[in-house]
C-alpha cells in the first residue's frame, strides 16, 4: 500500500476544507500550548517554593535534643519488672548542647559516599539592643563560605555579601526585620547582649532576608568563631551539623543510620517538611489534571470535526472504495488527516507555549518575600515539549481512529444506491 | 472463448424491512470483447446484481468468477484489489473526487495499484483523456467540467488500469442524447478496437439495442 498516495488524499481533503482544518489544528494548538505554559509556570512556581524551603534546609540535621531519658532507673530495675510504674515530674537530662567529638565526626561524615557536604553551626541565643529595647535574637555561627557553596545563602543576602562576612571577624549579616526595627544599615554597628550579659558591638556587613518574617526578625549570621566566643566555649564546640546529600531521597534512611551510629538526634528533610512535600505534590497533581483536561477537550474537538468531515466525504469514500481502495486505506486516510492536524497543531502549540513562557519569564514579579526574584519563574524542560507533542499525536490518533473506523466499515453500495 | 466474468446461481435476499428475494439464481457470463447491456424495470434487481458483480456487495449466495478466479468469499482487502485491477466502474453520476484535478482523478486507481512509475501513470492518464477527447481539460478541477465531460473523465478513470471488464450503472442516465451517443460510441470503440468487455445497466432502449447482447431482467430473474 502506498502511504504517499494516502497522505496525498488526506492532504487534499484538509486543504479543501481549510477553515475547518485550521480550527481543528487551533484546538490542538491551544491544548498543547496551555499544557506547556501550565507545566512550565506551575513547576517554575513549585521550584521557587522548593528553593524557598528545601534548598536552604539541610537534608539531615544532626543535633542533641533535650528530652527526658527514656530509660529511667526504675524501669530497668529488675526488682520492679512486670509491674505498673508511674514516675511523676520527670525532668530532662542535662545534655550538652554541643555535639560530642564534632570535628572528627564531620570528617567521618564527609567520607560517606552519599554526602555532598557538611557544615557546622553554633547557635547562640542573644539579644539585639537598640537603646532601651531588647529584641530576642539568634546568632547563627557558620562557616559562611561553606554555607554559600552548599546552600547558596547569598540568594537571601540583599545587601553586602558572604565575602564581606568571611573577611570581617566581628561582622554580622543582620536579619532584615531586625535591621528595620532598629533602623540599622549596612556599615552600622549593632549591639548584642549575650546570654551571660556581655555586650558586643558587631559590624553590619550585610542584610539577610529569607522571605519569612519570623526568621528575618530573629536570625542573623556571624562567623562560627565569633559565636563560639559569645558562648564562651572552645573551638571544637559545635551545636549543629548540617548534612547535604547528593540525593535528597536517601535522607530518611541515612538519618536513621546516623542517629543509631552516633547517638545523636538526626532529622531528615522529609520529616521536617512533610506538609511542604504534600503541598508540592498536590500542586503538581492540579497542574497535570488541568493540562490533561485541556488536551482531552482538544481531542474531542478533533473528533467532532473529523466526524463531520467523514459525513461530508461519504461520496469520496464510496468512490475510493469503488475504484479499489480497501476499507483499511480509507481508514488510514482519515487517521492521517487527524494526525496531520495533531502534528501541525502540536508543533504550533509548542511554539505558542514556548513564546508565552518566554513572555511570562520576562514579566516583572517583585515580592518582599523573595528578594532575589525579579520576574515570574518559568522552567524550560524539554520533557514537557516532548509530552506535549506525543500527547497531541496520541490524542488525535484516537480522535481520528473512531470516525475512521466508521469510514472503513461504510458500504459504498449504500452510499451509491442512496443517491 | 474464455468468459471474463461468470455468475453462477447468484441469489440475494434483502432482510429489512421484510424478507424479499431480489435475485433468484442468476447465471450468465460475459466473454472477452463482448458488449452486454442489462435492461429491466425499476426494482427488478439489475443494479443490485451489478453491485454484486462489481464485488462491492458481498452479501449473496452463489458463485462469481472474474478472469476464471473465484471472487466469492474473498476478504475485503482482496476484493478491493480485484476492483482496482480488473474492474472499471462508471456510475450514473460521475463520482469524481472534487478535491482533485481531472488528471489526478484519472491517475488515482493506477497510483493505488502502484504497478507503474508516476511518469508512466501520468502518460497513461493523458492517453486515456486523449482517447476520450478531453485532454485539454486535464488540469482543471473536476467540478469545473460539464456533465458530459465529467462522465468521460469517469470513463478514463475506469480505463486507467486496463481492466478486464468495465461495468456501468446507467452511465448515460444523466446525459442528454448527444452526450449519451458520445459515451456509447466510446464504449463501442473500446469493445471492438480494444477487445474490452463491457457490462452496462441501462434504461435506455436505444442504447441497449446497439449492444452485442441484451440481458433482460424481471422480478429477480433473467427473462431472456
Amino acid at each position: 500500500m502506498s502511504f504517499r498516495l494516502i497522505f496525498q488524499i488526506a492532504k487534499a481533503h484538509l486543504l479543501t476544507r481549510k477553515k475547518q482544518s485550521i480550527i481543528a489544528a487551533m484546538g490542538v494548538m491551544f491544548g498543547i500550548g496551555t499544557y506547556i505554559i501550565m507545566m512550565s509556570f506551575m513547576n517554575g512556581l513549585n521550584g521557587l517554593l522548593d528553593n524557598l524551603i528545601l534548598n536552604r534546609t539541610p537534608h539531615i540535621h544532626l543535633y542533641n535534643e533535650i528530652k527526658p531519658n527514656e530509660n529511667q532507673a526504675l524501669l530497668i530495675d529488675p526488682a520492679y519488672k512486670g509491674q505498673q510504674i508511674m514516675i511523676h515530674s520527670v525532668k530532662p537530662k542535662n545534655v550538652q548542647l554541643n555535639i560530642h567529638n564534632a570535628l572528627p565526626l564531620m570528617q567521618h561524615l564527609m567520607r560517606l559516599p552519599e554526602v555532598k557536604g557538611v557544615t557546622p553551626q553554633v547557635k547562640a541565643q542573644s539579644f539585639y539592643l537598640g537603646g532601651a529595647t531588647q529584641l530576642t535574637g539568634l546568632l547563627m555561627g557558620v562557616d559562611i563560605l561553606k554555607e554559600q557553596a552548599l546552600y547558596d545563602i547569598d540568594q537571601y543576602i540583599v545587601q553586602g555579601s558572604v565575602i564581606d562576612l568571611s573577611r570581617t571577624a566581628n561582622g554580622i549579616l543582620l536579619g532584615a526585620g531586625v535591621a528595620q526595627k532598629l533602623a540599622l544599615q549596612v556599615g552600622d554597628f549593632v549591639q548584642i547582649s549575650t546570654k551571660t550579659g556581655d555586650i558586643l558591638n558587631l559590624k553590619i556587613v550585610g542584610l539577610y532576608q529569607s522571605g519569612m518574617a519570623e526568621i528575618d526578625n530573629v536570625q542573623s549570621y556571624v562567623n562560627i568563631q565569633l559565636a563560639q566566643r559569645i558562648l564562651n566555649v572552645s573551638e571544637d564546640f559545635i551545636s549543629d551539623i548540617n548534612v547535604k546529600l547528593f540525593d535528597m531521597q536517601k535522607a530518611p534512611a541515612l538519618a536513621k543510620r546516623m542517629a543509631a551510629q552516633y547517638h545523636i538526634t538526626a532529622t531528615d528533610i522529609q520529616t521536617a517538611n512533610a506538609q511542604f512535600e504534600t503541598g508540592s505534590s498536590i500542586r503538581t497533581m492540579i497542574s497535570y489534571a488541568v493540562s490533561i483536561t485541556l488536551l482531552i477537550v482538544a481531542g474531542f474537538g478533533i473528533y467532532n470535526i473529523l466526524n463531520m468531515l467523514i459525513f461530508e466525504k461519504m461520496n469520496d469514500i464510496a468512490i475510493l472504495k469503488a475504484v479499489g481502495f480497501s476499507g483499511k486505506d480509507v481508514k488510514y486516510i482519515f487517521i492521517s488527516q487527524a494526525m496531520l492536524i495533531g502534528f501541525v497543531g502540536g508543533i504550533i502549540g509548542l511554539l505558542l507555549g514556548f513564546s508565552v513562557s518566554v513572555i511570562i519569564d520576562n514579566t516583572p514579579f517583585e515580592t518582599a518575600a523573595l528578594p532575589t526574584i525579579k520576574t515570574f519563574p518559568i522552567v524550560y524542560r524539554p520533557i514537557y515539549y516532548i509530552i506535549g507533542v506525543s500527547f497531541s499525536l496520541i490524542a488525535t490518533f484516537f480522535a481520528g481512529y473512531f470516525p475512521s473506523r466508521k469510514a472503513e466499515k461504510m458500504d459504498p453500495v449504500d452510499i451509491i444506491r442512496g443517491q | 472463448m474464455q468468459p471474463v466474468l461468470e455468475a453462477k446461481q447468484i441469489t440475494k435476499v434483502f432482510r429489512s424491512p421484510d424478507e424479499i428475494q431480489v435475485l433468484k439464481g442468476i447465471s450468465f457470463s460475459v466473454d472477452k470483447g463482448e458488449f452486454v447491456s442489462i435492461q429491466g424495470k425499476s426494482g427488478c434487481g439489475k443494479s443490485t446484481l451489478l453491485y454484486i458483480l462489481s464485488t462491492m456487495d458481498t452479501d449473496y449466495t452463489g458463485e462469481l468468477f472474474i478472469d476464471n478466479q473465484l471472487v466469492t468469499g474473498q476478504d475485503h482487502t482482496h476484493l478491493a484489489h480485484i476492483r482496482n485491477e480488473k474492474i472499471g466502474f462508471v456510475f450514473q453520476f460521475h463520482y469524481l473526487l472534487p478535491e482533485f484535478s481531472v488528471i489526478e482523478n484519472v491517475m488515482l486507481p493506477a497510483k493505488k495499484l502502484a504497478r507503474k512509475s508516476l511518469q508512466e501513470i501520468e502518460h497513461d492518464a493523458y492517453e486515456k483523456l486523449k482517447l476520450l477527447g478531453i485532454q485539454d481539460q486535464a488540469l482543471k478541477l473536476s467540478t469545473q467540467l460539464s456533465g458530459g465531460q465529467k462522465q468521460r473523465v469517469a470513463i478514463a478513470r475506469a480505463l486507467i488500469n486496463q481492466p478486464s471488464i468495465i461495468m456501468g450503472d446507467e452511465p448515460t442516465g444523466n446525459l442528454d442524447s448527444r452526450n449519451a451517443d458520445l459515451v456509447f460510441s466510446i464504449f463501442r470503440e473500446l469493445a471492438t478496437s480494444f477487445q474490452m468487455s463491457l457490462l452496462i445497466v441501462t434504461h435506455d432502449d436505444d442504447f441497449a439495442r446497439k449492444t452485442d447482447r441484451i440481458i433482460n431482467m424481471g422480478d429477480g430473474q433473467i427473462i431472456y
